[in-house]
């Protein structure tokens, strides 16, 4: 296996110079330098998000648009989404599936409202580690049937938090407005600028109000050139502190949220994953756009019944961290699965956990045991999220 | 002076070797994050100097405990169990871990002072 990267070959985003002035902890994540976490640490900057509004650095992410009038029902090959009647300026989550029925990576696409405003026909955000595959996968299955454009050009920031829209809505009042998972092409006030500040200067952005914390709040795409200003412009609100990975992290696993790579991988299906709410019916067994993408039988299978297992949420009766890889039990001692993401929840104030179970074991306040350090603790499946969504519905 | 330290970045008060006091350094609860969780030693349970005594858990990673010399474990910080963000706040002293009764006084020697330890955390 490869050693640890060096640092010197890590990319970097358009934000690292500001990370380290911040006092950014950075690690290496997805070939990047990211920051962990901030001075304060990742559990004040986990409430900060929950109580008003955190600004995470996600430009590692990848950013791609299709252009062409055939790209949604190309991309419809690919994912079992609804994407040709996606509204304008209305976002979709997605996943690209395989052969098996697992996963590819998740997603989210956005059909902007005006196709010439830069973003594309569809616009499309993907997860770091994947970025590569996925532009392939892309390029090799549609690119013939619209233009496959990646944005490394791009920057992205999520403002996360009930308070991030009071504060994002002094750049621009227009997002207000804004319902989850919309998205706008609006230009965001980064004020006067620098030297002699003649006039306001302005990012052209594509903001969406979505994220990945359960709660309110906004991930915004601005070009890479403006990124520093713009999260200098968040930053210098009272309501805005900088939040790192390490909060990201604890802050979807409260909100029963999957991190591909961890709880979602090309084993599980979506139906085990508990994503079946994510396939529109029309494209479901006797919808009138059903399968055309990979694995769709085994996909329609599992969702006439025949999962063979569920991914569930566990909290620990001990207040011992069970953490991804933690072999699990049942009673009489037989395996049943491994926990796929795990931590101690700030929020919640428990320890929690996900994990794949067998269906006839996947029941609320079934009581399993993890094995740490040769202890068998007990674990209670538990309803997710574990902290309520807060989303602006 | 009677505080020595560890490689492993741990700190031990040797004034009562029969309660010799042990946590861990500014540097570790640093390089750690929130502390989040702590697994003490078995009390009255007796370790080698290098075995694992117990772990302490950030809310990215778990890290080992290990004993800086042989000994019986005499007492835990049960404050510390109840709210191991102590270890954070206060690693020098209300952080503390446990306490030994040090069996082995010879092995006191090969600890590092605070001169070496300041000088073993310049290089890193």
């Amino acid at each position: 296996m490869s050693a640890a990267p060096d640092p010197s070959e890590l990319l970097q985003t358009p934000l690292h110079a500001l990370h380290l002035a911040l006092g950014a902890r950075m690690v290496p994540f997805a070939g990047y330098s990211m920051p962990v976490q901030y001075p304060g640490g990742v559990i004040a900057e986990h409430r900060q998000c929950r109580e008003a509004a955190a600004l995470f650095d996600v430009s590692h992410m990848g950013q791609l648009r299709l252009m062409g009038d055939d790209a949604a029902a190309a991309l419809e090959t690919l994912v079992p989404q609804d994407l040709i009647d996606l509204g304008p300026n209305r976002q979709r989550y997605a996943f690209f599936t395989n052969a098996s029925g697992g996963l590819l990576d998740d997603l989210m696409v956005v059909k902007p409202a005006d196709p010439g405003a830069g973003f594309g026909d569809l616009f499309l955000v993907v997860n770091a580690g994947c970025k590569a595959a996925d532009t392939l996968h892309l390029h090799n299955q549609i690119g013939h049937r619209c233009q496959v454009v990646p944005m490394p050009e791009r920057a992205l920031l999520a403002l996360q938090g009930p308070l991030a829209v009071q504060a994002l809505a002094r750049l621009n009042a227009a997002v207000s407005e804004m319902l989850f998972m919309s998205a706008a092409v609006l230009d965001l006030g980064l004020g006067t600028g620098t030297g002699t500040g003649t006039g306001k200067i302005k990012a052209r952005c594509l903001v969406t109000r979505s994220g990945y914390t359960g709660e309110d709040g906004f991930e915004i795409s601005v070009a890479a050139e403006q990124a520093e200003d713009l999260a200098q412009a968040l930053l210098a609100m009272q309501e805005v502190k900088p939040a790192g990975l390490g909060a990201r992290d604890t802050l979807r696993l409260e909100a029963g949220l999957c991190l591909y790579g961890h709880d979602i991988g090309p084993t599980t299906s979506p139906i085990e994953a508990g994503l079946s709410w994510a396939i529109q019916k029309v494209r479901r067994a006797g919808g009138a756009r059903s399968g055309g993408y990979p694995g769709a039988p085994v996909v329609e299978a599992h969702l006439a019944g025949s999962a063979p297992s569920k991914r569930v949420g566990l909290v620990g009766l001990e207040r011992v961290p069970v953490r991804e890889g933690t072999a699990l039990f049942d009673a009489s001692g037989h395996k049943l699965g491994v926990v796929t993401s795990g931590t101690l929840a700030p929020t919640v104030n428990q320890c929690i956990a996900m994990a794949y179970l067998p269906q006839n074991q996947a029941l609320l306040q079934h009581q399993v045991y993890a094995e740490v350090r040769g202890k068998r603790l007990p674990m209670r499946v538990t309803p997710m999220p574990f902290a309520p969504h807060r989303y602006k519905r | 002076m009677t505080t020595q330290y560890t490689t492993d970045h741990e700190w031990i008060n040797t004034a009562d070797p029969q309660a010799a006091v042990v946590g861990i350094t500014h540097h570790a609860q640093d390089a750690l994050g929130d502390v989040v969780f702590v697994d003490l030693p078995e009390l009255g349970r007796s370790y080698a100097k290098g075995e694992v005594a117990g772990v302490v858990e950030s809310v990215k990673a778990a890290a080992d405990l290990y004993m800086p010399l042989s000994g019986e474990v005499v007492e835990v910080n049960e404050a510390l169990r109840a709210d191991p963000a102590l270890a954070n706040s206060d690693p020098l002293a209300a952080g503390w871990f446990f306490k030994i009764r040090i069996s082995k006084p010879a092995e006191v020697a090969a600890l590092m002072d605070t001169t070496a330890y300041d000088a073993l955390l310049k290089t890193l």
